[in-house]
């Protein structure tokens, strides 16, 4: 918005927020008791992850902080021994389980969100310049995303962190998982958003605007970024949303077979692997809370999708 | 359709070539294979002769040939982790995924035609609509959340199946087989369920569509005209109709119930192909990782392949418009 010239009537803070409030997609929002739960849910994980912090009763993976005596504490009970009760429990190292919760859906949405940010990126990218060049360059760049598409996108991602892990010497496995893991999951992620771009922009390529800004004589980077990437926001923001909730279960998928991001730092992934040892013993509540957070995540982020889709598909209304 | 035949034929080989690239870059560059064959005492005579003796001076094209030369042969390295030959490791525990993933197909088509054949001839029924909420819950639950589900209820608080392992195998020289014994069978049902939920709600929700779509239709409508049973109008005519797309997708789908058997066998410790997929994952055993993924993409692009003849044998239309084209 830099460029926006300053004689324009400057819109105050309080109009702009009318305006969004006003907006056909916030009034399909307010139409859908469900939609707003699921936002409602996905703002709340949203807020305890971003101040896990502030809102957790103790770092959970700083050893000093933990007392072996409060371990395995049931949910809302008080411990024998040191008559501490936490709301979710602890672990077996006496953590207490909703700030590894809080901790672990940092890690589970950080990942989840660069790695869609990193597809998109890549896709959209690439869509629209297969979209806009046409011929050779759209022929290879669409071949390789159909070969890539035929293996399932979990598939490539545990491939190219396989090759990571060989490529980066072993010291730094650790401290590179999240980065890694964020490469992974956004490569194997990106052609979807390359299709659906390159469909849309093949066909606002042909439409008059884009003759005419060719015709005034602007350069392609600047008509594909100006002129078309506008008009293929609204799929791609679908395809993110919904490419957010599979990011989610990929990440959490993979840290749960290992492959992810070490038990450090965990992830919700981990702390479902991690708590599954104990589903036998009695202890569920150190696998069923994780268990319940993820899936209340990838559940309300697929609802938002849905929601998104439609309040976005001018047919539908 | 032969020169239908030979395009698929065609695209199914540069794919496969691609892939085999993919693998060979693997092995080449991922790691130096160099110093993962000698020792630390070697000296930097004795590796320039072994890279000799390899053909690792040799250019990239040189090399890629005779990689893909050594792997039409059989021939797929040799396992940094274990130190046997990969194609033996694979060989093993290939029978254990593939009727794992058979019986996983066979759960999701049976229950996802009837569950979408009743969804949607009752559509009214409360039943109806329990079935697809659920569905919809399924298709945004991770699998291994299933799996883990499935064994706390099953195998820790009911006691009914056993949570993981494959239960007593029995060896037919070749093949080793969970079917013939009692434990075995126990053993495939939670996994099998694990795999093929998922599968399950898509071709259950895809029928149910479909077959809501084909009751519209004319032909539909005149065989009721004709004083046809309700069974014969339903599973004679339009069932028929509606297995075509169900066909394709679980066509593709079967490649993924591959993929998702490495979830599945981690959850369930199910000694298959994925499971010691993982395992080379995690210890960056790089043969292993190459070969997997060429006989990954060898049975994708197979499925694929025949998914595209089946077309022709389901659907009588494509059939003459091939012929219409030839003449």
């Amino acid at each position: 918005m830099r460029d926006t010239p300053t004689a324009l009537p400057r819109v105050s803070l309080q109009q702009k927020l009318f305006r969004l409030w006003d907006s056909d997609i916030a009034y399909s929002f307010r139409q859908s008791p469900v939609t707003m739960a699921a936002g409602f849910v996905v703002l709340l994980i949203l807020i305890g992850a971003v101040f896990a912090p502030l809102l957790a009763t103790q770092n959970p993976f700083d050893p000093s902080g933990l007392n072996l005596m409060d371990g395995k504490t049931a949910p809302m009970a008080v411990n024998e021994f040191t008559q501490n009760s936490y709301l979710l429990g602890t672990d077996d190292q006496g953590r207490d389980i909703l700030s590894t919760i809080l901790y672990g859906s940092r890690a589970s949405l950080l990942v989840g969100f660069a790695a869609v940010g990193l597809a998109m990126l890549i896709g959209v990218t690439l869509g629209l310049i297969a979209g806009y060049r046409g011929g050779i360059v759209d022929s290879i760049i669409m071949r390789i995303a159909d070969i890539q598409l035929t293996f399932p996108s979990i598939l490539v991602a545990m491939l190219i962190f396989g090759v990571f892990r060989g490529v980066l010497p072993v010291q730094s496995h650790a401290t590179l998982a999240v980065p890694v893991l964020i490469l992974a999951i956004g490569f194997s992620d990106w052609p979807q958003y390359a299709r659906t771009v390159r469909g849309v922009t093949m066909v606002e390529r042909n439409k008059e605007y884009v003759q005419a800004a060719r015709v005034i004589g602007l350069a392609p980077l600047t008509i594909m970024i100006r002129h078309v990437l506008p008009n293929v926001l609204g799929p791609v923001l679908v395809i993110g949303t919904l490419g957010l909730a599979l990011a989610i279960i990929a990440e959490a998928t993979l840290s749960y077979l290992g492959v992810g991001v070490p038990p450090t730092q965990p992830s919700l992934g981990t702390l479902i692997r991690v708590g599954q040892e104990y589903i036998a013993s009695g202890e569920w509540w150190i696998l069923f809370f994780p268990s319940l957070t993820l899936l209340a995540l990838a559940l309300s982020v697929n609802l938002l999708g849905d929601w998104l889709r439609d309040a976005l598909n001018p047919k539908l209304r | 359709m032969l020169a239908f035949v030979l395009r698929r034929l065609f695209q199914a080989i540069l794919v496969m070539l691609v892939v085999a690239l993919v693998s060979f870059s693997l092995f080449r560059f991922v790691g130096d294979p160099i110093s993962v064959m000698v020792g630390q005492e070697a000296t930097q005579e004795d590796r320039e002769r072994m890279r000799q003796e390899l053909g690792l001076d040799q250019p990239f094209p040189v090399q890629f040939a005779a990689y893909v030369g050594r792997i039409v042969q059989g021939e797929f390295g040799i396992s940094y982790r274990v130190g046997r030959p990969v194609i033996d490791l694979i060989l093993e525990r290939l029978p254990a995924t593939l009727e794992l993933a058979f019986c996983a197909a066979i759960f999701a088509l049976v229950f996802g035609v009837g569950f979408g054949v009743f969804t949607a001839l009752r559509r009214a029924r409360f039943s109806s609509k329990a079935i697809m909420t659920f569905s919809l819950i399924g298709v945004s639950l991770p699998t291994f959340l299933i799996g883990i589900g499935l064994i706390y209820l099953f195998s820790v608080e009911l006691k009914w199946l056993p949570s993981f392992g494959r239960g007593q195998v029995t060896d037919l020289g070749f093949w080793t087989t969970g079917f013939l014994t009692l434990s075995g069978l126990k053993s495939m049902v939670l996994p099998a369920i694990t795999l093929g939920l998922f599968q399950m709600t898509l071709i259950m929700r895809l029928v149910r569509s479909e077959m809501l779509e084909v009751l519209r239709t004319d032909y539909i409508k005149f065989a009721r005209a004709r004083g046809l049973s309700d069974r014969a109008v339903h599973f004679g005519h339009a069932l028929k109709n509606t297995l075509i797309p169900v066909i394709t997708i679980m066509g593709i789908k079967l490649g993924s119930l591959v993929a998702f058997a490495i979830i599945t066998e981690t959850v369930f410790q199910w000694p298959g192909v994925g499971f010691l997929f993982i395992a080379s994952v995690q210890s960056v055993d790089i043969p292993l990782m190459a070969t997997y993924l060429l006989l990954v993409a060898l049975f994708f692009v197979t499925i694929n392949l025949i998914v595209d003849m089946l077309y022709f044998i389901v659907d009588p239309r494509l059939k003459s418009g091939v012929a219409l084209a030839r003449h």
